[in-house]
């Protein structure tokens, strides 16, 4: 009860005459009251002030992508309007800053897809061994070495990585195969699989960690080699993990920009032939934004176009990745 | 008889006792499957065993009680090398296994694991189906013979089949905590063990789960060894043919206290501590 009209004197003092310092004096006095009541006021203001100030950084980032959506979508329905959407998606030639404008975006696909793939070719069986490794074998001192330069490698600026690839993979694949050209996929590719494989290793290894021990143990227990237990079970149990990581690695790939607008050219094509130069869809988007191409032109509204395939592309492939991981995860205790 | 007060006289003793007993009490004497020998145990600087020195017959339940923490699950992961795995375990001793100590520079572990197979404490069958539960351990081991009947047949040995045989292909993980265990005791013995050892194999069951398993125990004992640890002394009571008594010694090691015919450990303890324990007296 005393305490009760004690905080009751003391707010009506706070709200009433402010005395800050004096506040304060008075609740060092009385120790107990202090903890309890005295702030309570403060304390709700500043605890409401904080909640303010995290919802306001929460909500930047998804304003932002609302934002983007917003500026995508307004300017790419621009396009087709001009462009039918059927042309837009099947078409195989991609020629909206020539006189003869064709606006068939498989070319670009086709470019973006195959880079993609030499990317993952490289990227997930090295990330997924590295994986094994760091996780199952490697011994804590050597694992403690490895993963600070797995991360070093995922801090490499991308624009390293393409004159990487033009000024150093692409001679040796020169020597290699002399009809390469100067911008080609497989240079690319190979040096994107490079850029992604920190990153699928790190989330494999993530995976196969997590795998509880006591499956190894039931492994090793029944006369299993470690490989066997390794390969048998532990990467299976790890599975959805795995799989994850190689969607996510595909939807990095897909997005990189800089390693192919620098080394793999931009002749949009649709093939297969890795040695020669292909334009993707990042790399059109680079090519255009760059260029003198006026606003409120078709031209300039294709950027919008790809752009938002592209963000389809990779929003549906990190929305199955989530899915792959819930849908498939092993529940264990 | 009066167990030594000294840690390393005290094994002694108990490896007496055991010889005397399996030769007055059970009539034939039985060989010794596993023959531990002054068997030592740190993990990294801390020694968790202190020199356990045990004769385990075959075809015969040895359990294994005493207080937590007492080692008794670290020297039954030892019989069968389960603690390599933990990289600053260091073991001193030997444990014999047909003939030979399974430490020995040139035994393979993981040929000597197929031969000693282990039931952990809390069920951990493969994310798998139930027929890839029980087909792991043959594979592994390159086994040619018919799979189904092999997993039918383990299946059955473990009193499992008749709950499981129209949905093989179910996962493992799906089955109930008592059954799971049964699938993994299936598990263990699709490989043909000689020797099952068993870490608390009920201690995350209920009890009916609980009286299955024993059930299951008591049959396995006709064509396997089995070793069990159990902090649950009515258990070892009920499963046992002989029991081994662990606890802390003055350093803090986990050691031997004695063991005899289960029957005789639970009435006339040798020890005083032996019956201090399973009068309820501490622990």
């Amino acid at each position: 009860m005393v305490t009760k009209d004690l905080s009751r004197m003391l707010g009506a003092r706070l709200t009433g005459r402010r005395p800050a310092a004096q506040d304060v004096n008075t609740t060092s006095g009385a120790p107990d009251a202090h903890s309890q009541f005295v702030p309570r006021r403060r304390r709700a203001l500043i605890e409401r002030g904080i909640h303010a100030v995290l919802f306001l950084c929460a909500a930047v980032s998804i304003l932002t992508t609302a934002g983007i959506i917003f500026t995508l979508l307004g300017e790419t329905l621009a396009f087709f309007r001009d462009v039918p959407i059927i042309d837009f998606l099947t078409g195989t030639r991609w020629t909206p800053l020539f006189v003869s404008q064709s606006f068939g975006v498989l070319p670009l696909v086709n470019g973006t897809l195959v880079v993609a793939l030499v990317a993952v070719v490289v990227a997930v069986p090295i990330g997924l061994m590295s994986a094994i490794f760091l996780s199952e074998y490697a011994p804590a001192r050597v694992r403690a070495a490895i993963k600070p330069i797995l991360e070093v490698l995922a801090g490499i600026p991308t624009v390293v990585y393409g004159y990487f690839a033009l000024l150093f993979v692409t001679p040796i694949l020169r020597d290699i195969f002399p009809q390469t050209q100067v911008f080609n996929v497989l240079s690319a590719g190979i040096v994107m699989g490079f850029m992604i494989l920190p990153m699928m290793a790190s989330i494999s290894e993530d995976a196969l960690r997590v795998v509880p021990r006591s499956l190894r143990e039931g492994a090793f227990a029944l006369g299993a080699t470690k490989f066997q237990v390794t390969v048998r079970v532990v990467v299976p149990a790890a599975l959805s993990g795995i799989l994850a990581a190689i969607i996510l690695s595909v939807s990095r790939a897909i997005g990189e920009t800089m390693i192919v607008a620098i080394a793999a050219g931009l002749q949009p094509k649709v093939g297969f032939d890795l040695l020669s130069s292909m334009e993707t869809m990042t790399a059109y988007i680079v090519q255009v934004s760059l260029g003198d191409t006026p606003q409120d032109t078709i031209e300039y509204r294709t950027l919008f176009a790809v752009g938002t395939l592209l963000f389809l592309m990779t929003f549906v492939m990190n929305i199955l990745s989530d899915w792959i991981v819930r849908r498939y995860r092993e529940v264990y205790e | 008889m009066e167990a030594g007060t000294a840690g390393t006289r005290r094994p002694d003793v108990a490896l007496d006792l055991s010889a005397n007993d399996s030769a007055s009490a059970n009539g034939p004497v039985k060989p010794d499957v596993l023959v531990t020998e002054n068997l030592k145990f740190w993990y990294g600087s801390m020694m968790a065993l202190s020199g356990i020195s045990l004769n385990i017959p075959q075809h015969e339940v040895m359990a294994i009680i005493g207080p937590s923490g007492c080692g008794k699950s670290t020297y039954l992961r030892c019989l069968n090398r389960m603690n390599d795995l933990i990289s600053s375990a260091r073991v001193e001793g030997r444990v014999i296994f047909d003939g030979k100590n399974i430490y020995a520079r040139n035994v393979d572990a993981v040929q000597m694991r197929r031969r000693i197979g282990m039931v952990f404490q809390k069920p951990n069958p493969f994310p798998k189906s139930i027929y890839d539960n029980i087909a792991y351990g043959p594979k592994v081991n390159g086994y040619r013979g018919s799979m189904d009947d092999l997993v039918e047949h383990s299946l059955r040995q473990a009193a499992l089949w008749d709950e499981v045989k129209d949905d093989l292909k179910k996962s493992g993980l799906e089955l109930s905590g008592g059954q799971q265990q049964r699938l993994c005791i299936a598990r263990a013995l699709a490989v043909e063990p000689d020797v099952i050892l068993m870490d608390e194999p009920c201690s995350a069951l209920d009890p009916i789960a609980t009286t299955r398993i024993e059930d299951l125990i008591r049959e396995l004992r006709e064509n396997y060894t089995i070793v069990i640890v159990t902090h649950n002394m009515q258990q070892a009571a009920r499963v046992s043919d002989r029991t081994a008594f662990f606890m802390l010694d003055e350093d803090g090691a986990g050691s031997l206290v004695e063991v005899d015919e289960t029957q005789r450990l639970f009435t006339t303890p040798s020890d005083q501590r032996t019956e201090d324990y399973i009068t309820g007296r501490f622990g």
